[in-house]
Parts: structure tokens; sequence; C-alpha cells
């Protein structure tokens, strides 16, 4: 049978892939815009069919140290909310990165700081990928630019934070969450027994059997010789996850002279651009970061080998740019074009950078 | 084929429904679609807005510029996007209201005035697929059959039996849209 091509929202996507992925609870307060993820699962009803927990919390604080419980017992937890409520549960965060436990944390970004707009926004790029809360940690970043890829990314999100035991992120926008697209949604997958949990996750509290010292769940750790340990196990965690799990998309880069780089719906707006520039005679290719921690540095760094410049396009005063100039090493000229506080850029306003910053 | 349209009026003229009938009606036939609503607090009691793009290929970005065709269902939104429909394009419009009419002369411009022809059939709620009518007699985008088709997808169950009030509002705005002279 031919797969069902369905119409639906982003924020609608992420509600049905999570059920179909076999999530065992979802932990939320709503706020625009994505308020369709919890109010599509209140719909749906999973707790019916699959099992899955689905709880409206008392507060973003609340919701993500429900899902620090939940990892803690192995389960497959998440969360969503946009950029104020995210704010919120930076601390949560560290903690469960410190205490290695893995979940899925949603962010339908919107216009800030503060409580600012309900329009699209890139602006937490830095408190996503550079660690939001105290110490040392990474989340895993992944940046859908489609409803497609809203579905998809929870699976391999949920697949990346058990694989290394750390918190992983789906960095969205309005623009993302509240369009209507095609999508196939991704193959269910059964919820896991509670044995193959005891099987898969032999640190989890599950429940202790005589034969096994207790696991303890917890961050804390006061003797610094230990904590280090546990920092350096931490970091080179990291460095396999840099090394194995870079993720990007290249975009009529063969010919290129020039390369835009943009994320999420921004790569989306700056796709047009190309073709507004390709349709003049510009060389012009994009190289989309799907992963924004790890973040594309190699390849980056290849192209400066190869176009005269760079442009990076962000809905935000300039987060990206910075990552890509490490990566450049000042090798070519690396701009900045980005809209803020909500707005988001018209193609011709992108093609314009391009021509007044990097062409010349 | 790629057809980018606007549609924008009041918040409660059923904006964003037409638009989303227009994008099943689009998946229907199997082509790509996007469907991006302006989704901020102007939704309440001012002007909504949602753009649809209908093609073949994959589509780029969701929002847009410039559009093929603009459906303009209210005086602050033919103030807003007149001036955004591409050179060559369609501008329909529902006259009940307008003031300021459209004054282009580089487009083709229609009025539908399907405000009081909703009235006639004394169903307001039919009003936005009487302009959907009209669009499709224009542009036909997607066919008759395949809006049928997105009506079954858009509209819940219990509410297929004003499937024909709809046809009939289809059919309606297909017949009293007519050609502005400006050229």
């Amino acid at each position: 049978m031919a797969e069902e091509v369905l119409l639906m929202k982003g924020n609608e996507a992420i509600s049905h892939a999570a059920i179909r992925c076999g999530c065992d609870g979802y932990f939320g307060y709503p706020i625009t815009p994505q308020s369709e993820i919890l109010e599509t699962l209140a719909l749906v009803k999973p707790w019916e069919t699959t099992g899955m927990v689905v709880l409206q919390a008392e507060s973003e604080v609340a919701s993500i140290n429900m899902v620090y419980g939940g990892a803690g017992a192995g389960k497959m937890v998440m969360t969503s909310s946009s950029s104020p409520g995210i704010s919120l549960m930076q601390e949560g965060l560290s903690y469960i990165a410190g205490a290695e436990l893995p979940c899925l944390v949603v962010n339908v970004q919107r216009g800030g700081p503060g409580l600012g707009t309900i329009q699209p926004s890139q602006s937490d790029y830095f408190q996503s990928c550079k660690g939001g809360g105290h110490g040392d940690y990474h989340l895993i970043v992944l940046a859908p630019n489609s409803v497609q890829e809203m579905a998809d990314f929870v699976g391999l999100a949920f697949d990346l934070a058990f694989k290394y035991r750390n918190p992983a992120m789906i960095l969205a926008d309005g623009v993302i969450g509240q369009m209507m697209e095609k999508v196939v949604l991704p193959p269910v997958r059964p919820r896991r027994t509670e044995q193959e949990l005891i099987e898969q996750c032999p640190w989890a509290t599950v429940g202790k059997p005589k034969n096994r010292k207790p696991n303890i769940i917890t961050s804390l750790e006061l003797k610094p010789e230990a904590m280090e340990i546990i920092n350096l196990r931490i970091q080179a965690k990291y460095r396999q996850c840099e090394a194995e799990e870079v993720r990007y998309e290249e975009i009529d880069c063969d010919d290129a002279e020039y390369l835009i780089v943009a994320f999420g719906s921004c790569a989306r707006i700056a796709q047009k651009s190309m073709e507004i520039a390709r349709a003049e005679g510009i060389k012009v290719g994009m190289l989309r970061p799907i992963t924004l921690w790890p973040f594309p540095t190699k390849i980056i760094a290849e192209y400066a080998k190869k176009v005269k410049g760079i442009l990076s396009v962000e809905l935000n005063a300039g987060q990206m740019v910075e990552d890509i100039r490490l990566a450049v090493e000042g090798k070519v000229p690396v701009e900045f074009f980005g809209r803020l506080g909500g707005i988001v850029p018209d193609p011709d306003e992108v093609v314009e950078a391009l021509k007044s910053k990097i062409i010349k | 084929m790629k057809e980018e349209i606007l549609i924008s009026g009041f918040g409660g003229q059923g904006v964003l429904s037409m638009g989303k009938i227009l994008a099943y009606s689009g998946l229907m036939e199997g082509k790509e679609v996007t469907w991006m609503p302006a989704y901020g607090p102007e939704q309440r009691g001012g002007t909504a807005n949602v753009t649809v793009i209908i093609s073949d290929e994959k589509i780029s970005s969701p929002i847009l510029s410039s559009y093929d065709t603009a459906i303009i269902l209210n005086q602050p939104s033919l103030d807003k996007f007149e001036s955004k429909v591409k050179k060559g394009g369609v501008l329909i419009y529902d006259g009940y209201g307008i003031i300021n009419p459209p004054t282009r002369t580089d487009i083709s411009i229609y009025q539908i005035d399907a405000m009081d022809a909703a009235n006639e059939m004394k169903n307001s709620k039919v009003f936005n697929m009487i302009v959907l009518g009209g669009l499709l007699k224009i542009r036909p985008v997607v066919t008759l059959d395949n809006v049928k088709r997105g009506l079954e997808k858009t509209l819940p169950a219990r509410h297929h039996n004003l499937i024909p009030v709809n046809e009939q509002a289809i059919l309606k705005g297909m017949e009293i849209i007519k050609e502005v002279e400006n050229k």
C-alpha cells in the first residue's frame, strides 16, 4: 500500500510522529506558536491507544522536571514550548544533561528577548547550541525546514538522545510550526515493554533487582576530582557526537561562486532568493545545517576554499554567523543578513543583501 | 505549473478555511502545496491572511513578497496587497465595503460581489466558497471534483451534508465574477 500523504501543520506533525515513535510521555504547557502540539495530543488521546501519558503541567519548570523524572526511569519522554518557556526550562536541561539522561525538547521559536512577539524567529540559536543552562554541556540540536522534517526528526532526536544519553532539541520556529504542508508520517514503532527498557537502559531506575547495585540518577558530585572525570566522560561523548552525527544539505553548490548558509524556515526563504539570483545569472549555492550542534564546521571550511564569499541568513541579529566565521578562519569574507523580532525577510531582501554585502 | 495565491480579509470571513480547502484540493491533485497563515493577533477582528502555493515542483519559500493571484476581501487588505500582485497577475476583490477600488492597469482585475450573493442565498457562511468559485473560474488551479474531495477532507463527517450547498456556492461564484475594465 502506498504511504498516505497527509496535509498538516508542523506542530501537528510533531505530535503524530511522537505517538508513532513509541513516545512514553509528553509534559508541557501551552504557548504560541506551538500550542497545537499539546492540543493535537489531547485530541488524538494516545493514552487510550499506545498508553502514552499526556499531561498539561502547571508550568514549564514543572514540565521539564517531569521530563527529568520520566527520563531517569528510562522512558522516552518529551516536552515542547516556545522561547520564553524554554528559558524557564534551562535549569532542568542542565540537570538532565548532567545526569546524562535522554529526552526530547521541541522549541518553536518566537521573537525575543523577554516575552517578545509570537512571530517566527531564530534568536535562540545561542541558547540552544551554546548551552543555555549552566555547566559544560551541549544539546543535540536538529533544525527542521519542513513539516516532513518535523515528523522525521522526532524519531531521529529520540534515537540520538538515547545513543548519547543526552537531551536532544528540535529547534523550529513559528513558520515551520504553523505552516501546513504534505507529510508522510513515520512508521509505527510500538512503545518499549518494561523488559525491553530494562535491557536497553541498564542505567535506568526501574526498581532494583537483588543482583546489582542501585542505579542513582544525579548531577551532584561534591568531590571535584570525581566531577572532573564525569565532565571528561561527557566531553568524550560530545567529541564522538561531533565526529558521527553532523548532518547538512547542499543545494546547487556544484558550480557555486557564493554560498548562503541558512537553517530552518530561513533556508526555505533563502532558497527562493537563490532561485531569483540564479535567474539573474548569479552562481549561488546553499549549505543548510540540519544539526546546529554538532555544527557542520568541516564542510563549511571546505567551501571556504572554493567560494568567493559566504552570507549567513538568520532570523536574529547574527548568531550562527559566529560559528561560520570560526569554521572559515578568515579565508573568505563572511557576512550576515537577518531580520529581528519576528519579522521574516522577503526573498528579494536576501538577494539584495547578497549583492550589497558579498558580490559588491 | 506553479500558482502563488494570497487570500486576505477580515478574521471570521473564512479566509484561512478557504485557503485550507484550496490546499487540500491541490493535495488531491498530487501537487506540492504550502499553506502559511499570518497567525498573529491581527486575526482577532482585524485582517487575516494566508498564502497558498500549489505547484508541480517542490516549493521553496512558503512566504512571498509578490503573488500571481490575490484575493482581497476588505479595504485594509486591498491597501496592503494591491501593489504585491505580480505584473500580469490577477486581483479578485469583493466590492462590499470597498471605498477605494484597485487602480493598477498592469494586472487583470475581477470583482465578485460574494457578500451580496451569500446574503441572497440566506447563508453568510458560504461567502468564502462563492469567492473560491470565482477564483476557480478565472484560475482553474484545481478541478471542481478535487475541491469536493478537499471539502470531504476538511469538513468533519457530521457536516458532510453541507457539501452540496458549498458546491452550489462555488457554482454561484463562477457565475457572478466579472472582469473590471482597467486597461
